[in-house]
């Protein structure tokens, strides 16, 4: 057993910075209303964006700066804005889990953050860079997307979990993987981007078709 | 040669831009030019690949024998569906509209070069940038029939591809970050540069990062139990899409894990992602024989066998000898064909029964003497019989099993083929060869084919399988041995 050093300040702020993204997922899961969500989901991607600064001032990476920019345009602004208009053409507003409770879904999803972080824990991944618990944080912020997405039952909670999954995905780049060239993150960006309006054309569809954003009904292809 | 990367990179990007303003009429041609032009542009980078180990323009475009093969099975396929959808769109009831066609030439243009871009990318962020696109891309080709199967295909596509792209985003950063602990924190993402010095990677973060491509990439391959998606959309897209999906998508995701798998045996040795594998392809094999045995609906049965043929892939891998490896990849380039003739002829049947179920469709072969015939042909090629691509290549594949020797799997996977070759083969033949009674045949299905455009592109599909069966081309072979080469294998 190796002694434990003191975590420096920049590992204690990358830490809490990755809790307050894994808080805003749990809040997301059980958020019954979908316009909530879509604020929790700004909010998450706030944070995530504040890490880059933080990240970007400490350990000088210039190009963080860039990429904190447009991640606040694109998952601050954009995504939310082209949640919220898709939700004001419908009449759907509160949702849930059509087989389990708030308090259940939130058991699954700590035992799955538990998971996250003790199978991260025992991977010993090394480095001076790297605070090693907020990495399996943002696993473990994957892994409770990965829950949202099974147990929530409508478009918008589905896409938004996918959203927040790349937002997890974000946490461990950043912690891990601050070096990425910068031409590379943008890129990722744009396609979020293109994403976002693909997932709205097809959920617009779906509402057209279905007149509804449920996902009830999708069950005729099977076998 | 570098100007032939550029070109790839550049025509079909053109030619989906192009569609969107022109008629009709013209973005069909263009099409069928853009995509035979793109396919002899990669022909010509065989011999080229196999003097001088890659071709190279600039420091992100470069190909090497493994980015040729799936060049060459995507570019093939990108013309054959283009001449398929000349003849396939043109009698589409209702949707002959110019919206439709211009929609619809755009994205297949787009989904092609997004498919042919993958290939060529020697960043292994951008490979993932190129995937993601054929993901959104293909999304809004499932869509584009505007049913109800359709809109439920693709909205379970769209997030299950792109939830699978996730995690292999996840396994690219964590591959970036075994990287740092040699290259220091600011690097290039190429696989040359990580192939220099995949010695030195962390074992435990190369373990999770291949295990996460496999799972994230192989939700796009339709790897079990990652697959969901696949027999949807493949059944609800239009035809063309549905033959571009199987043929060339699934192998673009296939390639994407033969990077990961190149670096990963250089960092753990082979053992470890030989296993990974193994496993991937024997449930997919599995399951995938099983569906096949039950399945009424004739573009899902397609579908399935993809699953299956994927499984026979990661197989193949698992073996880890040259001749299973160059198997490997000789099935790739024959399954585009074979996959591609098979969904045409069941565009050709759908299209003149007015059904996909295969309990009513009755003397196809009767009805539809050439693409009925042609359909039978592709399905006993994607039953591995002789004379077809396919015999030779699990050949291969079951040959490698057996020299290493892994006599068990080998066996596995010979009975499991044959279980799969029972459902296709039975279903086809009753659909195809089985007369119906003159109600079902009725009045209104005369013999004739529904289009000569369809009967061409298939015959080119099972001219390739024949060639591929009999006497694949010298320089084919080169190219193989050294993709098996680079990919790593010992013997």
């Amino acid at each position: 057993m190796t002694a434990v050093p003191v975590p420096s300040t920049t590992a204690g702020v990358d830490e809490v910075v990755a809790v307050i993204v894994l808080l805003s997922e749990f809040a997301m899961l059980r958020a019954p209303l979908l316009r909530s969500q879509v604020r929790l989901y700004a909010f998450q991607s706030l944070a995530v964006v504040a890490l880059a600064v933080v990240v970007a001032a400490t350990r000088h990476v210039g190009d963080l700066y860039a990429l904190a920019a447009l991640s606040f345009v694109l998952k601050v602004v954009i995504v939310p804005a082209v949640m919220m208009r898709l939700l004001r053409g419908t009449d759907v507003d509160l949702t849930g889990s059509p087989v389990l409770g708030a308090a259940t879904m939130t058991l699954i999803a700590l035992g799955v953050t538990a998971f996250g972080f003790f199978a991260v824990g025992s991977l010993h991944v090394h480095s001076k860079l790297l605070p090693s618990a907020a990495l399996a944080i943002a696993v473990a912020v994957v892994l409770v997307a990965f829950v949202l997405i099974v147990l929530r039952s409508d478009v918008v909670s589905q896409a938004m979990g996918f959203f927040s999954l790349e937002n997890g995905v974000s946490v461990v780049s950043l912690v891990i993987a601050a070096g990425l060239p910068l031409v590379l993150e943008v890129a990722f960006l744009f396609d979020l981007l293109v994403a976002v309006v693909v997932f709205g054309i097809i959920m617009r569809v779906h509402h057209g078709r279905a007149k509804t954003l449920l996902t009830d009904d999708l069950d005729r292809l099977r076998g | 040669m570098g100007v032939v990367l550029v070109t790839l990179i550049v025509l079909p990007f053109a030619t989906a831009a192009i569609s969107y303003v022109v008629p009709l009429g013209v973005s069909r041609t263009l099409a069928v030019a853009s995509g035979a032009a793109s396919f002899v542009l990669c022909l010509t980078l065989i011999p080229a690949v196999v003097v001088h180990g890659h071709v190279q323009a600039g420091s992100e475009l470069r190909v090497d024998a493994l980015s040729a093969v799936f060049l060459v099975a995507t570019s093939f396929l990108y013309m054959a569906t283009a001449i398929f959808s000349a003849g396939y769109l043109h009698l589409a009831p209702g949707r002959s509209g110019a919206r439709y066609g211009r929609r619809f030439y755009a994205g297949f243009n787009l989904f092609c070069w997004a498919m042919l871009a993958a290939p060529l990318m020697s960043d292994l962020a951008l490979l993932w940038v190129a995937i993601e696109i054929t993901t959104i891309v293909s999304a809004l080709l499932v869509a584009i029939d505007d049913t109800d199967g359709a809109t439920e295909a693709a909205w379970k596509y769209v997030l299950i591809a792109s939830l699978g792209l996730g995690i292999g985003l996840l396994a690219t950063i964590l591959l970036y970050y075994a990287g740092s602990t040699v290259f220091g924190s600011a690097y290039g993402l190429s696989y040359l540069t990580l192939l220099a010095g995949a010695h030195g990677f962390p074992p435990n973060v190369m373990r999770l990062a291949f295990v996460l491509a496999v799972l994230g990439y192989g939700t796009k391959m339709g790897l079990v139990p990652v697959h969901t998606w696949l027999p949807d959309a493949h059944s609800e897209a239009p035809t063309p899409v549905s033959a571009l999906l199987s043929g060339a998508l699934l192998a673009t995701s296939f390639y994407a894990i033969l990077r990961f798998y190149q670096i990963t045996v250089r960092a753990l040795g082979g053992t470890y992602p030989r296993t990974v594998l193994l496993i991937f392809g024997i449930a997919s094999l599995l399951l995938a024989a099983l569906y096949l045995l039950r399945q009424r609906d004739l573009k899902r049965m397609l579908a399935y066998s993809s699953v299956e043929h994927m499984g026979i892939l990661a197989i193949g891998m698992s073996f880890g000898v040259t001749l299973a490896v160059v198997g490997v990849l000789l099935h790739v380039l024959a399954h585009a064909a074979a996959k591609g003739t098979a969904f045409f002829g069941a565009g050709s049947v759908v299209r003149k029964f007015g059904t996909k179920d295969m309990a009513v469709i009755r003397g196809g072969v009767g009805v539809l003497p050439w693409s009925g015939s042609m359909l039978v042909a592709a399905v006993l090629a994607l039953s591995a019989l002789p004379p077809f691509g396919l015999f030779r290549s699990e050949f291969l594949i079951v040959a490698g099993g057996l020299s290493v020797p892994r006599d068990a799997v080998a066996a596995v996977l010979v009975v499991l083929v044959t279980v799969a070759f029972l459902g296709l083969g039975w279903s086809t033949t009753q659909t195809m060869l089985t007369p119906g009674p003159v109600a079902v045949q009725g009045p209104g299905l005369p013999k004739g084919e529904v289009s000569r455009w369809i009967v061409a592109a298939m015959a080119l599909g099972v001219a390739a399988l024949v060639l591929l069966g009999v006497h694949p081309p010298a320089e084919l072979d080169r190219l193989l041995t050294h993709a098996a080469h680079e990919l790593g294998v010992a013997r």
